[in-house]
């Protein structure tokens, strides 16, 4: 019953979401309020059908209704309660529910708090959106309906797979997808700005939080991902270049590039179109990033049921969407007219090198990612493509990236002064210098590699600090006048810094570990004792024991280091009867400077048991960094500026700012 | 010319659409990707044992029954996924697995071996991967049939599944022993 009730609320949401798409569009050509107006009502309606679709499959799944196929070929009635909810959008279809849901979230907000757009553009945009609606939710009553049912129903289920009966792989998917989703509202507002035929800083004034809301989560889901392939996977890696992975990471990458350049197109009025292009570009990657799970072009980890109908469909889907805007895209885009004009060494110089490269870095991933299909689909030629290419060719594409992110915020908008700049940039490049020989001490004879990623991030982080510092006139005034300025400073600025240290940080973590990352395998009986990197791990003992829905057997090791107890470290190896497959548990003592990492493979009492371990140097500050990315883009998203509903007060701020650095070129008519 | 810019995404977008579409209007399922060595003797050059405890490749070893040679790596993500299942193959002994170990460092291999356990007769390493392009590896892992007279009979692309081996593979092998007795 309940179940018919969600498959009920979902062809309602449908329905809604084709007046939403249609009506509102039109009243926006005829110029006529009224129907303008359903949009709000109709994103509503949709929003909170989605909601009870969404509620009742929960339902389904709390209850272990096995009745509903869903449910049977996903749960199992032993299953920990955590993971029966996470297993609604374990699964195609219902990971399609979880899509809808915060598509129409999206829709809802603007819909709620959008009362100081143009009622014209909130109109086009809601209209958009509700488009989108309508494809998605076709998809899903088309060909991936979660609510149908199975007679007789079996007694249990067949369990979800195990490696994802995980908590940091249950929140993987819905922080990926908010940040996917995200995307597709700065697509709602370019097609609808494409529509209108203009473009101005309000509109960049909107698209910026959306923007920043769906970087945020894209970056929070994607570390999640990684974090959980780190200790789940148990062969102590936590970023492989897998496609689905890379489907991921290339909406980031031209995210992040969509983020800086709506700044410019704020500020400077410029680089409309291109921004445009790519809102555009970064929700059809988004789009391909589910495409691609789902339509069996790309086999992986990751990779749902293949159903060539399903694939046919979002290709389909994709085409309209994306093909559409692009013709929009070419008819409209070269008549918009072109904003304030800047010498290329200057602030938006800056931001356009960034986003040049990130770019690249997109289209290197892409190439990597579709190039072995490409050449086999055209010229029959075989190839492969693994981690060694995308470590060749995207590292040299995000070095200069790296380079230009300390100048870049030091340049005043329009006209830069360049050799000003390299001056102060003058502390960053001796804390360069200086990380790299403290490094060299420590790590005698390592490669030269890794001394010059970590002057990078030395850089980096030296370049982000000397901005900061200069905006806030660190040692230049009484401390008392810079923490007021620190106050005062606008939270996207706080924001930008921490993401820029996030990523410093982030580079140091991930350089140390691909260098000196030592391993040790040995088979080992209890008693016996391991030696890596310090530390010495003695194997207690091996328990035998029985989890809610799996078998395992639990290592106990003690680390000792210069004859201290440092801790016991206790991998399991479970193995899920249900699935009959095994998964590693692996055990991570992480310090501040290091993870100390066990997982345990085969073994029996008479031949001993496979331990491996791993001593990952600072791998921590990965995860750091990314939190530090995070933070940076949630500070800045509550920056008043952005906040939604307060152009207003906005308007004060900025014009307050004016004693920043960017002062000498702020655009008189910015608002 | 000016214009023409505003008008290239649309066309890059266009074409790359048409290649996505292509196989699956085409009916194509990519796991079964078509290989050209199909009915073609597998070429073999000899290929230096992975392991000291166990033979490797030779152009003589894939005589006598009908096998499944299966490409894999350390660094291979979807190999893990599948490596229950070889492991199970190899117990249930229904037919003989050989591995080629493809582009892979020899010391990350054996570790990757005594972790998740060893299903293979015999284990070939094939580090430049020259081996993988003659047969037409384009992605890990791959699994080939391959007959009694040394003939690849069929490929299977991605991670082996349960059903996979038991509705086509399976059938396949039974049948090629038939054909050949």
């Amino acid at each position: 019953m309940i179940a018919e009730l969600g498959h009920y609320a979902l062809a309602l949401a449908l329905c809604v979401a084709v007046v939403q798409s249609t009506l509102p569009m039109i009243g926006a050509a005829r110029n006529d309020t009224v129907l303008m107006r359903l949009a709000q009502p109709a994103a509503t309606a949709q929003f909170l059908a989605t909601v009870v679709a969404f509620g009742a499959l929960t339902y389904g799944y709390v209850t272990s209704d096995f009745s509903i196929i869903n449910v049977a070929q996903n749960s199992h009635s032993l299953k920990p309660m955590l993971y029966k909810v996470s297993g609604v959008w374990g699964n195609h279809e219902g990971s399609m529910i979880l899509w809808v849901l915060i598509l129409s979230l999206f829709g809802f907000a603007v819909a709620a708090f959008g009362n100081n757009l143009p009622p014209s553009l909130r109109a086009r945009v809601l209209s958009v959106q509700g488009l989108i609606g309508v494809g998605f939710l076709g998809f899903i009553l088309l060909t991936s309906n979660p609510f149908e049912r199975l007679d007789p129903a079996p007694l249990d289920g067949n369990d979800l797979n195990p490696l994802l009966q995980d908590p940091g792989l249950a929140f993987h998917p819905p922080m990926l997808y908010l940040g996917y989703v995200g995307f597709s509202m700065a697509f709602s507002f370019a097609v609808a700005a494409l529509i209108e035929g203009r473009v101005d800083p309000a509109w960049a004034r909107w698209v910026r939080p959306w923007t920043l809301a769906a970087w945020t989560a894209l970056t929070g889901g994607i570390t999640l991902g990684s974090w959980w392939a780190y200790y789940e996977l148990g062969w102590g890696g936590w970023w492989y270049w897998d496609p689905v992975e890379n489907a991921s990471f290339m909406p980031w990458l031209a995210g992040t590039a969509l983020l800086h350049s709506a700044i410019v197109v704020e500020k400077r009025d410029a680089l409309k179109s291109w921004t445009i292009l790519l809102a555009i570009i970064t929700f059809g990657l988004s789009l391909m990033g589910t495409f691609l799970v789902r339509s069996g072009v790309l086999t992986s980890v990751h990779t749902f049921a293949v159903d060539p109908e399903r694939g046919l469909y979002i290709l389909g889907l994709m085409s309209v969407a994306i093909g559409g805007a692009l013709i929009l895209y070419a008819i409209r885009a070269p008549s918009m007219k072109l904003g304030g004009m800047f010498q290329p060494v200057s602030r938006e110089g800056g931001l356009v090198m960034n986003n040049l490269l990130l770019s690249v870095a997109t289209a290197t991933v892409f190439i990597g990612t579709l190039y072995p299909l490409f050449l086999d689909a055209t010229t029959g030629q075989k190839v492969s493509v693994g981690p060694p290419f995308f470590n060749a060719a995207f590292v040299p594409v995000m070095m200069p990236v790296i380079l230009l992110m300390a100048v870049g915020p030091l340049l005043a908008w329009k006209r830069g002064d360049l050799p000003g700049a390299m001056a102060r940039l003058w502390t960053a490049a001796l804390f360069s210098a200086a990380v790299a020989a403290f490094v060299w001490t420590q790590h005698a004879g390592t490669a030269f590699g890794s001394i010059i990623g970590f002057a990078f991030a030395g850089w980096l982080a030296g370049g982000t600090i000397t901005e900061w510092a200069a905006r806030i006139a660190l040692f230049r005034q009484p401390l008392s006048v810079s923490l007021s300025r620190a106050v005062g400073l606008p939270r996207s600025a706080h924001g930008m810094t921490l993401a820029h240290l996030g990523l410093a940080i982030f580079i140091c973590g991930a350089v140390a570990d691909s260098y000196w990352r030592e391993e040790v395998m040995v088979n080992a009986k209890p008693g016996e004792t391991i030696s890596i990197a310090g530390y010495d791990l003695t194997l207690v003992s091996i328990q035998h024991s029985q989890g809610p829905n799996y078998q395992t057997e639990t290592a106990r090791l003690r680390v000792m280091r210069n004859g201290a107890e440092v801790t016991i470290l206790s991998p399991e190896r479970r193995f899920y009867p249900v699935q009959q497959m095994p998964t590693t548990e692996a055990a991570i003592h992480s310090t501040f400077l290091a993870d100390l990492y066990a997982a345990i493979g085969d073994g029996h009492a008479k031949a001993g048991w496979t331990v491996r371990v791993w001593h990952n140097p600072l791998v921590p500050w990965i995860w750091a960094g990314c939190m530090f990315m995070v933070v940076g883009g949630l500070i800045s998203l509550s920056d008043r500026r952005l906040r939604v509903g307060a152009p207003k007060r906005g308007q004060n701020l900025s014009s307050s700012e004016t004693k920043g650095p960017e002062s000498a070129a702020q655009p008189a008519g910015a608002d | 010319m000016n214009r023409l810019i505003y008008i290239l995404p649309l066309l890059l977008f266009a074409g790359l659409a048409a290649y996505f579409a292509t196989p699956i209007l085409q009916g194509k399922n990519p796991h079964t990707l078509p290989s050209a060595m199909i009915d073609k003797p597998a070429p073999l050059r000899p290929l230096e044992p992975l392991l000291s405890s166990k033979p490797g490749l030779g152009p003589t070893s894939l005589t006598g029954d009908v096998q499944l040679v299966n490409f894999f790596a350390s660094w291979c993500g979807p190999c893990r996924v599948e490596h229950p299942l070889l492991m199970q193959i190899a117990a249930a002994k229904t037919v003989p697995l050989y591995g080629v170990n493809y582009k892979d460092a020899p010391e990350a291999a054996v570790n990757w071996l005594a972790q998740l356990g060893d299903p293979f007769e015999r284990i070939g390493r094939d580090g430049d991967g020259r081996t993988g392009i003659e047969w037409g590896v384009y992605g890990l892992p791959e699994t080939y049939v391959v007959d009694r007279a040394g003939r690849i009979q069929y490929r299977h692309v991605g991670p082996l599944s349960r059903q996979t081996f038991e509705e086509t593979i399976m059938p396949l092998v039974n049948r090629l022993r038939e054909q050949n007795e």
